[in-house]
């Protein structure tokens, strides 16, 4: 049995779906956080499998969707700089900003590029035609890819490389949903915590969780035996009335995390006093940026003059009848927005859960299984 | 000028797009030599059955009294791949729109847009290639074109095949397609996708997948000359498995159900999709054709394909229109039935594939 098969056999999954189904004694409403499990949820069916007794609530983990209008169009603003790369993953270059997007940027001839690992920008520099460019990485993501970005970061100080950039747009897991936690109306009863955010971090970051607001944190994997198996730890806290962080991915997460991924990212980021999300506003504490000896690397302070002109643009208004903001907060689903599916598509997405193909307005509509 | 012998860094010129004697020279000592052979005359060559004169401007060919007339322009990065090139793709792929159509490829035309600066060698590669390729359906490449643009202007290489073929099996076509009828593909899908795209600037995965770019005429054929009740035959290419069955569907206006767990598929591509976030059944293949025969002929059919080596992975995917499935809030849809039985859309691709990161 290969790795890509063993955590997805039938056998395996019809047993955890027996032992959910019968050991919940009633709906539990479960939020997954990450993007990456809504897809998992929705792409095997596992929702359809228990729905009887598990109501899944979408969460906020999808970094591409919660990143503010203004951010996009700050970025294409940065690649139309003269002589200016900008350097990007995948998953942002569809995202539509207020009049333009970076896939219709480069293809109007800017020069926006796509890797998909930080550190080939290394090999960016190293070609000598782009010796007089400056480079600026577009960095999003959160505790996973954050390391990636101070991996390069060490690496340019290193290597003395004066033209590469970070425009930093990583954010964090626990402060949205503890923001989600402090109204008083939400439903959820546990959260499926992303397995690869406590690769890194490890599984403390939850503790609020459990100990302030007494709910069921697991961390899971993204196989489907990884998503069920962690739910059924979930029904079993709540059988006992013992929420508590537990890990379902043991093969993967220690308690502790990666030191010193940790230690990396904690040399040069600083936590923003808040940052804002798209669909939440502006969250406390809730985004990094670099640290203020590192601030001649900083995208933000570098084109300091020319972002200025951006703010005075007025913001950009949501569609009014996006339903985003409740459904990133597990209080309504894809299906209840009266945009989804008819005005709001992925080639033209209103609102932040459909932008990206990690959104959850975007998985319901690509699996269309509910 | 004698380009017979390359030292391996001569590079396209303008020039050699000129029209003068750099073209010619190109033409005779690249194009020529691998088609007919390094002392190949070129004022007047026997082709065979077919006398093609080698410096006019249309070749005057005997034509058959049915023929399908097909097109494709080829681009494609990197230009060599795991399994294959731009020049196999090229002569591979319009021998496969004329096969579909139960057409035998006869005549191909060869038009190339090449970069200043393309190193001759690599040229040379690619129409070795292309030769090699059309060798094996027995195509003959009659006429073609060559341009060379500015640096920047064009990606290194861009090659147009357009090819006609013979009708010999009439009445092929996706408005056949009627309930009942089985869906079959031919062998593995996504690798093709999967072999290109992990070779791209910015992925550069060192995956085991080779690309399954193959001319497949003689396959096809081999279905078809047995009698088998074939509604419709399409080669999977951009948009893979899942294009052609979603216009399938939708061009017959029926559901399409597909048994997740019987697609051939490798596990390898199936993890290197699941990495990136792509969906296999959406990523390209070049040597695969999905069938829709009617019902009863479907062992024939699958027998017939595994007893020849692109179709040795050959299985039956699903069924067009089950009445016993039908769902009432789709129509001329691919439902794919999971590998938890649970039902969901299996939808066009649309967009750029991009990778993504979280």
């Amino acid at each position: 049995m290969s790795i890509y098969s063993s955590f997805k056999q039938k056998n395996d999954i019809e047993r955890l779906v027996f032992l959910i189904n019968s050991e919940a004694k009633e709906t539990i409403n479960i939020m997954e956080i990450c993007g990456g499990h809504t897809h998992s949820i929705m792409k095997y069916g596992l929702n359809a499998l228990i729905k009887d007794k598990i109501n899944f609530l979408h969460g906020p983990g999808c970094p591409v969707c919660v990143m503010p209008i203004k951010r996009i169009d700050a970025a294409i603003c940065i690649a139309g700089l003269p002589d200016v790369i900008l350097v990007a993953y995948g998953d942002i270059m569809r995202v539509p900003g207020t009049n333009s997007s970076l896939i219709k940027e480069r293809a109007k001839g800017k020069d926006i590029r796509m890797i998909y690992s930080p550190l080939d920008i290394i090999k960016i520099v190293g070609d000598k035609s782009n010796k007089n460019k400056k480079i600026v990485f577009f960095a999003i993501g959160f505790e996973t890819t954050t390391p990636m970005t101070a991996a390069l970061l060490e690496e340019v100080i290193i290597k003395k490389i004066e033209n590469v950039f970070f425009y930093i747009n990583h954010v964090l897991v626990p402060p949205p949903i503890n923001a989600i936690l402090d109204s008083n109306d939400s439903l959820i009863d546990g959260f499926i915590c992303p397995g690869h955010v406590s690769v890194i971090t490890g599984s403390g970051i939850y503790s609020d969780i459990v100990q302030k607001y007494k709910k069921s944190a697991v961390i899971s994997g993204f196989e489907p035996y990884d998503i069920l198996s962690g739910t059924l730890l979930i029904v079993r806290q709540i059988n006992d009335n013992n929420p508590s962080v537990e890990i379902a991915y043991k093969r993967a997460v220690k308690e502790e995390g990666n030191k010193k991924a940790q230690d990396l990212v904690n040399k040069y980021f600083r936590v923003r006093d808040e940052f804002e999300w798209r669909g939440f506003g502006n969250i406390a504490k809730s985004g990094l940026r670099l640290r203020d000896e590192f601030k001649y690397f900083d995208a933000e302070y570098v084109f300091a003059d020319e972002l200025k002109a951006l703010e005075l643009n007025e913001d950009f208004k949501e569609n009014t009848g996006c339903k985003c903001g409740e459904i990133l907060r597990g209080k309504l689903k894809p299906v209840d927005c009266p945009l989804f599916g008819k005005v709001c598509i992925p080639e033209n997405p209103v609102g932040a859960c459909m932008v990206s193909s990690e959104g959850a307005c975007s998985a319901y509509y690509k699996y269309r299984n509910f | 000028m004698n380009y017979k012998k390359l030292n391996g860094d001569e590079k396209i010129l303008l020039s050699h797009g000129g029209g003068g004697r750099e073209t010619a020279a190109l033409i005779k000592d690249i194009l020529f030599a691998e088609f007919y052979g390094p002392d190949s005359n070129i004022i007047d060559y026997d082709n065979g059955q077919n006398q093609i004169k080698l410096l006019e401007d249309a070749a005057i060919l005997d034509s058959p009294k049915k023929i399908a007339f097909t097109t494709d322009s080829f681009t494609v990065s990197p230009i060599f791949f795991k399994g294959g090139d731009i020049g196999k793709l090229s002569v591979a792929g319009t021998v496969n729109d004329l096969s579909v159509m139960g057409a035998k490829p006869l005549f191909l035309s060869l038009g190339l847009i090449i970069e200043e600066g393309f190193l001759m060698e690599d040229l040379k590669k690619i129409i070795n290639s292309v030769v090699q390729e059309a060798k094996k359906s027995g195509v003959k490449i009659v006429t073609g074109d060559t341009k060379v643009v500015p640096v920047g202007k064009a990606d290194g290489i861009f090659i147009n095949t357009s090819g006609i073929g013979e009708v010999l099996y009439e009445n092929i076509s996706v408005y056949n397609i009627t309930d009942g009828d089985v869906i079959i593909v031919s062998g593995d899908v996504g690798d093709h996708g999967s072999a290109v795209m992990s070779q791209r600037d910015g992925i550069d995965m060192d995956v085991a997948i080779e690309s399954d770019c193959a001319s497949l005429w003689d396959m096809i054929e081999l279905v078809l000359k047995q009698g088998c009740r074939v509604s419709a035959i399409r080669d999977a290419t951009r948009g893979g498995l899942a294009a052609v069955l979603n216009e399938w569907a939708s061009a017959a206006g029926i559901n399409i159900h597909i048994e997740e767990n019987e697609i051939p598929i490798k596990d390898s591509v199936k993890g290197f999709c699941e990495f990136l976030g792509f969906e296999p059944y959406q990523l390209a293949c070049e040597g695969r054709v999905i069938f829709a025969v009617k019902s009863g002929y479907e062992n024939r059919v699958i027998e017939i394909l595994r007893s020849h080596p692109s179709g040795k992975n050959a299985k039956v995917i699903g069924i067009a229109g089950d009445k016993n499935r039908s769902d009432g809030r789709f129509k001329g849809k691919v439902i794919l039935r999971g590998i938890y039985g649970v039902d969901r859309l299996l939808d066009y691709p649309s967009g750029e594939l991009l990778p993504r990161i979280c």
